[in-house]
Formats: structure tokens, sequence, C-alpha cells
């Protein structure tokens, strides 16, 4: 039988609302860091300027977030729950994309939109951490 | 070559997941949320070989996936991280010895199935 309480789910689900925001974050102060100011000519030295850049910095210390939450949060769940249940954040980015970037969503993009959240409902309602086979 | 990188990205990222799972659940569970708990997961990371080991997977993998970008289109490379999230449901059942129930197999199939609709 699963191992599952009130306070296991709500924790496992702060953390992984934490791995999803950190890396969705990271990624796109990175990405907006390295396309507003901070260029890298293939340099060493422009490799090591663009880590000062501060939306570079920030982005990086999101990224070493995102790390250190989801190693705790595996230290409990399962890794066959963590990998759908943070796979939400791929809808994160697109929506990041329309709204800061001007990305078009189309149809089909709404759809698979649908699908993710749809999956990772589906998985966020078994239980976090099961007893091994 | 495209296929060469995608093979490395799922390699890479499944060895990776793997390998960080195993080991916070050898370590056991995380309870400690302030500065001490964080220090801790910091000195984990740095000193346990698997680790260490799904850090590098990670940067393996992320460097395959510019590399893939650079002769592929975006909507050819993201599907290649929905392959990683089916490969990784069936290691988590047959290297973790997981229970993977109906409904997980389901919604990891659905949330393949969206991130590959997404990259259209």
């Amino acid at each position: 039988m699963p191992i599952s309480n009130g306070n296991l789910l709500w924790k496992t689900r702060l953390f992984a609302a934490i791995v999803v925001l950190t890396n969705v974050t990271g990624n796109f102060a990175l990405s907006w860091g390295i396309k507003h100011g901070a260029a890298m000519d293939g340099s060493a030295w422009s490799f090591v300027r663009v880590v000062f850049d501060p939306w570079v910095f920030c982005g990086i210390l999101l990224l070493a977030g995102w790390v250190l939450s989801r190693m705790a949060l595996l230290s409990w769940a399962d890794l066959s729950y963590v990998i759908p249940v943070t796979s939400i954040g791929f809808v994160l980015n697109a929506v990041m994309g329309a709204v800061f970037l001007g990305e078009i969503i189309t149809p089909t993009r709404w759809l698979g939109t649908l699908c993710i959240v749809g999956g990772t409902v589906l998985v966020g309602l078994t239980a976090p951490k099961t007893e091994p086979q | 070559m495209a296929w060469l990188y995608v093979a490395i990205i799922v390699v890479s990222t499944v060895a990776s997941d793997l390998l960080q799972s195993w080991e916070m659940k050898r370590q056991g569970e995380v309870t400690d949320f302030g500065l001490g708990g964080i220090g801790a997961l910091l000195k984990l990371l740095l000193t346990k070989a698997p680790l260490i080991g799904s850090i590098v997977f990670l940067a393996v993998s992320f460097y395959a996936f510019l590399a893939l970008l650079a002769v592929a289109d975006l909507s050819f490379a993201v599907p290649a991280t929905a392959l990683s999230l089916v490969a990784e449901t069936i290691l988590a059942r047959l290297v973790l010895k997981e229970r993977v129930t109906p409904a997980r197999w389901g919604g990891t199939v659905l949330v393949a199935l969206g991130v590959a609709l997404l990259a259209l």
C-alpha cells in the first residue's frame, strides 16, 4: 500500500512548486541576460564576464535553488512521481514565452498544454511515496 | 548527427535523475530546511560520488541539447525531452523498483504527448 499522509502531500506539493518556479524563472533570467546585454563572443573572458551580468547571476542562483530543492524532494518522493509532476514547467515556459516574448500559442500548443496539465494532475493525485516493489 | 545528440540527451538525463534519486533515498528524508539544511545538501552534492555524477550527466545533457539546437529545429529538439520522461519512468520501475501505478503511467504518457505537441 502507498505510504501517504496530509503533511507529506503538502510538503511534496510545496517542494514541487519550488522546483518548477526556480527552474522556469532561472532559465528565463539566464536567457534574458544573454539576449539583452551579456554578450558572449566565445572568448574565455566573455564566459567569466557573463556570470557577473545581474540577470545571468540571478539565473545561476535560481538554478542552484532548483538543484537543491529537487534533491530534497527526491529524498522522499518517487522519481516516477517527480518527473511528470514537475513537467508543468513546460507549460509555464510557453506562457512566459507568450507574455514576455510575444510568442503565439497555436491551437496545437493549447492541446499540448491541456495534455501536460491533465497528466500532471493525474500523477499528482497518486501518493508521492510508495513502498518499493 | 541529430539522433546521436538525442541519444546522448536521453541517456544522460536519465542517468542524472536515477543517480540523484537513488542517492537521496539512501541519505533519507530531508527534514531541515534552514541554512544548516541547505549547507548539508551542498556538502552532499560536493562529496557524494553519485550526486557529483548526476551533476556531470546534467551538464552533458545541457551541452548536448545546445549542440542539438545548432543542427536541428526546436520543434525536433523538445520532443527528445519527452522521450526521456517515458524512459525515466520505465527505469524508475526497473532500477529503483518504484511502484508505478496505471494512473502514473497514464499521466506520464499524457505529459510526454503534451510536450511533443508544444513543440509543433
